[in-house]
């Protein structure tokens, strides 16, 4: 079990290592210099652009060689310094980040952990049903092949622009002060409703399918036609079914972790609710290198760690990995 | 006492329904271990379990079973629960892969005896009882499927299956899987329970006659979805009267006798398609002793006590 772990911990480290440095690496790869467009944004004489330019430029540490930007992009990370922010200079990224996580994580915890459920219990009470099944299959199929965003923008558009049933941008309403009020709080659920809402339905669609077919797989196991043969009641032989049908869910929850939050930062987008997504837009548009690399750290993070908490669960709640960590006595 | 008559059952493809079972009658005696035997797709499996359980694409089209003067509602799934597992019961071809692989053996059993209205905790020391008659001790119950070995999982669901002293046990192939140690330990198993009346009857569903000889009180021999013969195991083995039941005989290898420059001979042919099948004996164009009136379907008649056979020339034999 510890030999297990450490082993999945070591995959996990070097998948980390790998992935800071292409986060590192990406946005050096665009054209263009992000200290250039701050200097001609203050647009000052010529002269004075060229000092405050190479002023700038060390200020960053964007003077120094590239092998050196890369170990100290490290050791700062290690300091848990992100830099400062170029397009809302003096901030530091991390409080830009602070100040967008809650909005992306309010909008992913509940659409993927309900999604998931819900998926999985609609699937498996239209596995074996005829009239269900027909209506939730084909529209299973339609929602989990639907782009986010694309989902996005009808919603915004039939329920919000049409209807005018939900705003159609931001997390709360721009006329009120951030604080701790129910009016606030009121603002910012309904807001929420339209991206959680387009999030929710995509990956509804993929887990209804998913748990669908496992269950009909699972009811024509031996386990399931023996237990009928002993006159075992549907209940309990599908009891056992989702249970056990639940266990490649699982997997498919970790691999879909990545594809989900990626989704998010594009529904963000389509919204302009102030999330992660929404940063990393503005990040990219102004060459922000701190912000587009603090804001992949943090998703490259949270994603391994979502993973890391799969693997365990799993371990949990599957005893054939148990016993095939400890040898097996057959 | 179970008594079936005219049972038919068919199979339901995109083809037409294949008459697996094509009008089935006979008779298992309290105390009787009745092997039953043929080649692969004859509808020995199909017999075995439409006395339990039909699959959805068995379809049930006429006959009658009883067991003990009770009729078996087999056609009504429903209706049939209450008879499964307490009067019915089976040792299915996959007992490797019958236990959940999710649940700890023990707690499995309970829940399933928990759904059927029954209280694990009193039959537990029972349960107990009967794994240790089949050399398992009381911690497989706490065990995980995978734990157990293919043996001891196929004991275990033996204990299971039995565990209620039903009143007929179908075995279906239930040797098929094991190694020849495990088959003989199996074989004795399926005795021991009879003798100790965990269960009154039994049918081995089987295409091993050895094994039937060494443990079935009589056999019966099936043929493309109907009854060749059925006699006591010794009339079987030493007198067939079937010319199919002689041939599947003269197919097995013998104590003694080497095989390296004399071949098998086997039977020539295959046995006929059950989506058609053709009218009168269907084992006539295999059969080195059809005649002008096998066209005519023989009909299943004793020719001795307790010795039936479905042949126009079985009397002949049977004297000669």
């Amino acid at each position: 079990m510890l030999r297990y772990l450490a082993r999945k911990l070591f995959v996990y480290i070097l998948t980390f290592i790998v992935a800071v440095t292409i986060d590192w690496a990406i946005p050096r790869f665009m054209p263009g210099n992000p200290v250039d467009a701050l200097v001609s944004r203050i647009a000052l004489m010529p002269d004075a652009n060229a000092a405050l330019t190479s002023y700038f430029m060390a200020a960053f540490n964007l003077d120094q060689p590239l092998w050196q930007q890369y170990l100290n992009f490290w050791s700062a990370l290690f300091h848990g310094d992100l830099g400062r922010s170029i397009m809302l200079f003096p901030t530091p990224v991390t409080t830009l980040i602070g100040r967008a996580v809650p909005y992306t994580l309010g909008l992913l915890l509940p659409s993927i952990l309900l999604s998931w459920y819900v998926g999985n219990v609609v699937g498996a009470l239209a596995a074996r049903r005829k009239l269900l099944d027909n209506s939730v299959l084909p529209l299973g199929y339609l929602l989990t092949a639907t782009p986010y965003m694309w989902l996005g923008i009808l919603l915004a558009w039939v329920l919000g622009s049409t209807l005018g049933w939900f705003p159609l941008a931001f997390g709360y309403d721009q006329s009120l002060k951030v604080e701790w009020s129910w009016q606030f709080f009121g603002s910012l659920l309904y807001h929420w409703v339209l991206p959680f809402a387009s999030l929710f339905m995509v990956a509804l669609g993929g887990w209804a399918i998913g748990m669908r077919n496992m269950i009909i797989y699972e009811l024509e196991s031996d386990y399931a036609n023996y237990l009928m043969a002993l006159g075992a009641p549907q209940r309990l032989v599908r009891k056992y079914a989702f249970r056990n049908a639940m266990l490649p869910q699982i997997t498919g929850l970790a691999l879909q972790l990545g594809a989900v939050v990626g989704g998010a930062l594009v529904t963000e987008i389509v919204f302009s609710y102030p999330g992660l997504g929404w940063l990393v837009l503005s990040g990219i548009q102004n060459q922000d290198y701190f912000v587009i690399q603090g804001v992949f750290l943090f998703i490259i993070v949270g994603v391994l760690l979502a993973n890391l908490i799969v693997d365990i669960v799993y371990v949990i709640v599957d005893p054939r990995t148990r016993v095939g960590l400890q040898g097996d006595a057959a | 006492m179970l008594a079936v008559s005219d049972l038919k059952i068919h199979y339901r493809t995109l083809a037409g329904s294949v008459k697996a079972l094509d009008g089935v009658s006979f008779s298992v005696a309290d105390g009787e271990i009745m092997g039953l035997a043929g080649e692969s797709g004859c509808g020995k499996s199909t017999l075995g379990k439409a006395l339990i359980r039909l699959e959805e694409r068995m379809q049930y089209v006429g006959g009658e079973v009883t067991l003990d003067g009770t009729t078996l509602p087999i056609a009504d799934d429903w209706a049939m629960n209450p008879y499964r597992f307490r009067k019915v019961s089976i040792v299915p071809q996959y007992a490797m892969s019958a236990l959940n692989p999710t649940r700890r053996i023990g707690r499995m059993i309970d829940e399933l005896l928990a759904a059927r209205g029954l209280k694990g905790s009193t039959l537990r020391p029972e349960l107990e009882r009967r794994l240790a008659v089949l050399g398992l001790t009381p911690d497989v119950l706490g065990m995980y499927p995978i734990e157990l070995s293919g043996g001891m999982k196929q004991r275990v669901v033996m204990v299971l299956s039995t565990l209620l002293d039903p009143s007929l046990l179908i075995a279906d192939e239930v040797t098929s899987a094991l190694d020849v140690a495990s088959q003989k330990k199996v074989a004795g198993a399926l005795v021991e329970f009879r003798d100790r009346g965990y269960v009154k009857s039994m049918i081995v569903v089987t295409h091993d006659l050895a094994i039937l000889a060494q443990i079935a009180d009589s056999i019966m021999i099936m043929y493309a979805g109907k009854l060749a013969e059925k006699a006591p195991t010794r009339t079987i083995v030493e007198a067939p009267a079937h010319p199919y039941t002689r041939l599947l005989l003269g197919s097995l290898p013998e104590v003694g006798i080497r095989f390296e420059d004399k071949r098998l001979p086997g039977i020539k042919g295959r046995p006929p398609s059950l989506l058609s099948p053709p009218v009168g004996c269907r084992f006539r164009d295999r059969c080195p002793l059809a005649f002008s009136k096998c066209v005519e379907e023989p009909p299943f008649i004793e020719i001795a006590a307790g010795h039936q056979v479905a042949c126009w020339k079985a009397d002949a034999h049977a004297q000669g």
